[in-house]
C-alpha cells in the first residue's frame, strides 16, 4: 500500500471504517430531505420558472427582446455562455487532471464537481441554441446531407468547432461521471430499504457486482478517459476563446488569449466549487471527508490561476500599447476609461487583486473568507467577459455607430433562470446521488484516514514480503 | 451435477489479500473476489489478466480521427470547396489547420465512447441488470472470496474449508448451484 508522510495532514478526518464512509453518504439520501432543502429547492424552481418563461417569450417573439443593437450584436448572451462553460471547467480538471497527477484530496470533491461541470454546461449550451431563434433548427449545426444543394456547415468556423468541442466535453464528462457513479449506486442499491428507490438504484446500478475483472477494467477506464479528458479541458476552452481571437476586431485579435481564457476558467470554475462544496459539507455534514486542508488546495488553485489571469490581463494591456496599433490602444484605454470603466475596474478588483489574499495562509484557511472570495471571483470573471465582449465591440471603427448595451429585463430572466435552473439541477443531484465517491475514498482510507495513518502500524511484519508486488501501484 | 461454491467473507482487505496469497500458495484456485472498492494488487495473486481495453480505446481513436479526416475532407475539399478570399480550397494539406480542432475532438469523442460501450458490454453492467453480488454488504464493508470445489477437484470440502479457515475470515457460506 501507497504510504503517506506523517506530517502530511490526514484527508479523512475522525476515526471512521469502510462502512462510516458508506453511512455518512448514503444518510442524506436515506433520510427525509431537511426544510431548508425545500425552501432552497422551490426558491430556485421558481427563478429557473421564470427563465424558462423568458426563454419562451424570446423564442416566440425573436431576439429582438434583448437589448442587443446594430453596434452589439453578441453582448449578454456570449458573455453568460462564456461564463457558464467557464464554471464548468472545474469538475472535469479536478477529476482528470488531479487524478492522472495522483492527488489523493480530489476525491472529496471529484463527484459533486463533476456534476457542477455537467449541470454549468447544460445552462451554457442554452444560449448559443436560443440565440439560433428558431430552436428547432438547432440540427443545422451537424454536418447533415441536406436538399439546400450540398450546403455543408463551415468547418472553418471557430463557432463550428465549439458545437463539436462542446458536446464531446458534456458528453465525455457525462459518462465519466457515470461511470464512476454505478459502484455507488449499487451501494445504495444494496442498503435502501424502500422498494421505489431499491428499484431506481438496481437500474441506475446497471448490475454492478464489484468483482475483481470489474474494478481492474474499472480503473484503467478512469485512466484512459482522465487521459482523454485533460487535453479536452484544455481544448474545450482554447477553442471558447477561438471566437474571438480568430476575428479581427481590436480588443479581441490576441494570441494569449486561449491560455488566458483556460486559465481563467479554472479560476472561476474553483471558486464556484467552494461556493457549492463549503454550503454541503455544512448541510450534509461532511466536514470529516471535506475539511480545511481541501479548501486550501483549492484556494492555492484559485490564487494560481487567478494570478496567471492577472499576468494576462497586464500583459495585453501592455502589448496594446507596445503593438503601435492604435485601434488596439484605444479598445483598452477605452476599456478602463471609457463608459465601461466601472466594468474593467470591477473585474481587475475581483479577479486580479482578490486572489492575491490567498498568500496568507490565516486567509486561504478561513473558511468564510474562502466562501466570500469565491462569490467575488465569480462576480469578477462575469465581468471579465462582459468587458472582453462588450467593451471591444460598442465603439467601432465609425463613431457615427458607438453605442452602450442596455440589458432587456429578458436577457436579466434568462440569465438569472439560468442560475436558477443550476440550482434545481444541484440540489437534485445533491438529494438522490451519493455526493462523495464512496469506493474510491475507500481505497484512500488507509493510506490518509487519520486513524490508520498515525495509528502505530500493527502490520509491520505483513507489509515487508508485501513491498515487491504492490508498489506498481 | 450441483456446482459447490465456498464464499468466504473478509472484514479487511489486506486480510483477504493475504490470505488469498496463502491459498494460491498451496494450489487453491480462487474463483473471484467480490470487494467493494478496488483491492490494489489483488488482480495477479488470484490470475485476473490486465484489461485490454485500452488497446480498444486507441483503435477506437484511430476510428475517430480517420472518420472526421475523410468526413471534412469531402464536405470542406471536393464537395463543396468554399473560396474564401481567395485562398486556395482544394487541397486537404494546405487546410489542414482550420480541422485540427474538429479532429482531435472527433478523436476523443470516438475514444471515450467506444471504450466505454465495450466497458459496460464486457462487464455486463446494462441497465437492468440484476446484481451478482454474493452478499449486499460486499458494496459496503465486506469482501468476499469465491471458490468453486468442481475448480479445486484435488482437495476435499472438508479440507478446502479448513485451509480457508486458517485465513481469518468472519463467515463462511456454502451454496449449491446447478
Amino acid at each position: 500500500m501507497h504510504k503517506e508522510s506523517a506530517i502530511r495532514e490526514p484527508l479523512i478526518l475522525g476515526h471512521k471504517t469502510y462502512t462510516d464512509i458508506t453511512a455518512d453518504v448514503c444518510k442524506p439520501i436515506e433520510d427525509k430531505a431537511p426544510k431548508m432543502w425545500y425552501i432552497l429547492f422551490t426558491i430556485a424552481l421558481i427563478i429557473g420558472l421564470y427563465g424558462v418563461g423568458c426563454i419562451f417569450y424570446l423564442i416566440g417573439t425573436g431576439i429582438g427582446v434583448w437589448g442587443l443593437n446594430k453596434t452589439i450584436g453578441w453582448a449578454w448572451d456570449i458573455t453568460n455562455f462564456v461564463w457558464w462553460v467557464g464554471i464548468g471547467h472545474a469538475g472535469t480538471l479536478i477529476s482528470a487532471v488531479l487524478l492522472l497527477f495522483r492527488q489523493k484530496w480530489r476525491m472529496a470533491i471529484n463527484r459533486s464537481a463533476e456534476a457542477m461541470t455537467i449541470f454549468a454546461v447544460f445552462m451554457a449550451g442554452i444560449f448559443p441554441l436560443i440565440h439560433m431563434g428558431r430552436l428547432w433548427l438547432a440540427y443545422w449545426v451537424l454536418p447533415l446531407p441536406n436538399q439546400f444543394g450540398s450546403l455543408w456547415v463551415n468547418f472553418n468556423s471557430p463557432l463550428l468547432w465549439d458545437v463539436f468541442a462542446i458536446s464531446t466535453y458534456l458528453s465525455v464528462s457525462v459518462v465519466f461521471w457515470y461511470i464512476g457513479l454505478i459502484p455507488d449506486f449499487a451501494t445504495l442499491r444494496d442498503r435502501v430499504k424502500r422498494p421505489i428507490p431499491k428499484k431506481m438504484y438496481s437500474i441506475l446500478s446497471f448490475g454492478w457486482s464489484g468483482r475483481a475483472k470489474n474494478w481492474n477494467r474499472f480503473e484503467l477506464v478512469s485512466l484512459v478517459l482522465a487521459g482523454l479528458a485533460t487535453p479536452l479541458v484544455f481544448s474545450v476552452h482554447s477553442i471558447v476563446s477561438f471566437d474571438f481571437a480568430t476575428s479581427v476586431i481590436p480588443g479581441w485579435h490576441t494570441t494569449i488569449f486561449p491560455p488566458y481564457f483556460v486559465a481563467g476558467a479554472v479560476f472561476s470554475g474553483f471558486a464556484m466549487v467552494q461556493t457549492l462544496m463549503l454550503v454541503m459539507r455544512k448541510a450534509m455534514r461532511l466536514e470529516a471527508y471535506i475539511h480545511t486542508r481541501h479548501v486550501e488546495y483549492m484556494n492555492i488553485v484559485i490564487m494560481v490561476t487567478g494570478s496567471i489571469v492577472g499576468t494576462a490581463y497586464i500583459t495585453e494591456l501592455f502589448i496594446s500599447w507596445y503593438s503601435g496599433v492604435e485601434y488596439e490602444a484605444y479598445a483598452f484605454i477605452n476599456r478602463f476609461s471609457g463608459p465601461y470603466w466601472w466594468a474593467y475596474w470591477s473585474m481587475m478588483t475581483c479577479n486580479v487583486i482578490s486572489p492575491q489574499l490567498m498568500w496568507i495562509r490565516k486567509l486561504r484557511r478561513s473558511l468564510l473568507f474562502t466562501f466570500i472570495i469565491s462569490i467575488v471571483v465569480n462576480i469578477g470573471m462575469w465581468f471579465e467577459r462582459y468587458v472582453i465582449i462588450v467593451s471591444s465591440i460598442h465603439r467601432d471603427y465609425l463613431p457615427s455607430s458607438w453605442s452602450m448595451h442596455y440589458p432587456s429585463h429578458i436577457d436579466l430572466g434568462v440569465y438569472v433562470g439560468t442560475i436558477g435552473l443550476f440550482f434545481v439541477f444541484f440540489l437534485l443531484f445533491a438529494r438522490f446521488f451519493p455526493v462523495l465517491p464512496i469506493a474510491e475514498l475507500k481505497t484512500i482510507l488507509k493510506s490518509s484516514g487519520e486513524s490508520y495513518k498515525n495509528a502505530p502500524d500493527t502490520h509491520g511484519h505483513d507489509h515487508a514480503d508485501e513491498n515487491h508486488n504492490t508498489n506498481n501501484h | 451435477m450441483a456446482e459447490k461454491i465456498i464464499y468466504a467473507m473478509y472484514d479487511d482487505d489486506d486480510v483477504l489479500k493475504d490470505g488469498a496469497k496463502k491459498l494460491v500458495a498451496k494450489g487453491v484456485k480462487v474463483a473471484e473476489v467480490f470487494s467493494p472498492f478496488p483491492i490494489h494488487g489483488i488482480d495477479p495473486i488470484i490470475g485476473v489478466k490486465n484489461t485490454r481495453l485500452g488497446v480498444m480505446a486507441f483503435m477506437y481513436a484511430i476510428t475517430g480521427t480517420l472518420l472526421a479526416t475523410i468526413g471534412m475532407r469531402y464536405f470542406m475539399i471536393v464537395d463543396w470547396p468554399m473560396n474564401i478570399g481567395g485562398k486556395p480550397n482544394n487541397s486537404y494539406l494546405e487546410n489542414i489547420l482550420a480541422f485540427i480542432p474538429i479532429t482531435f475532438e472527433f478523436t476523443v469523442l470516438c475514444a471515450a465512447h467506444g471504450m466505454a460501450v465495450t466497458y459496460f458490454l464486457r462487464n455486463k453492467t446494462l441497465p437492468g441488470m440484476p446484481a451478482q453480488n454474493p452478499d449486499p454488504r460486499t458494496t459496503d464493508d465486506r469482501f468476499v472470496m469465491e471458490f468453486r470445489l468442481s475448480e479445486n477437484s484435488q482437495f476435499s470440502e472438508e479440507e478446502l474449508t479448513s485451509m480457508i479457515q486458517s485465513t481469518g475470515y468472519v463467515e463462511l457460506d456454502l451454496k449449491e448451484v446447478k
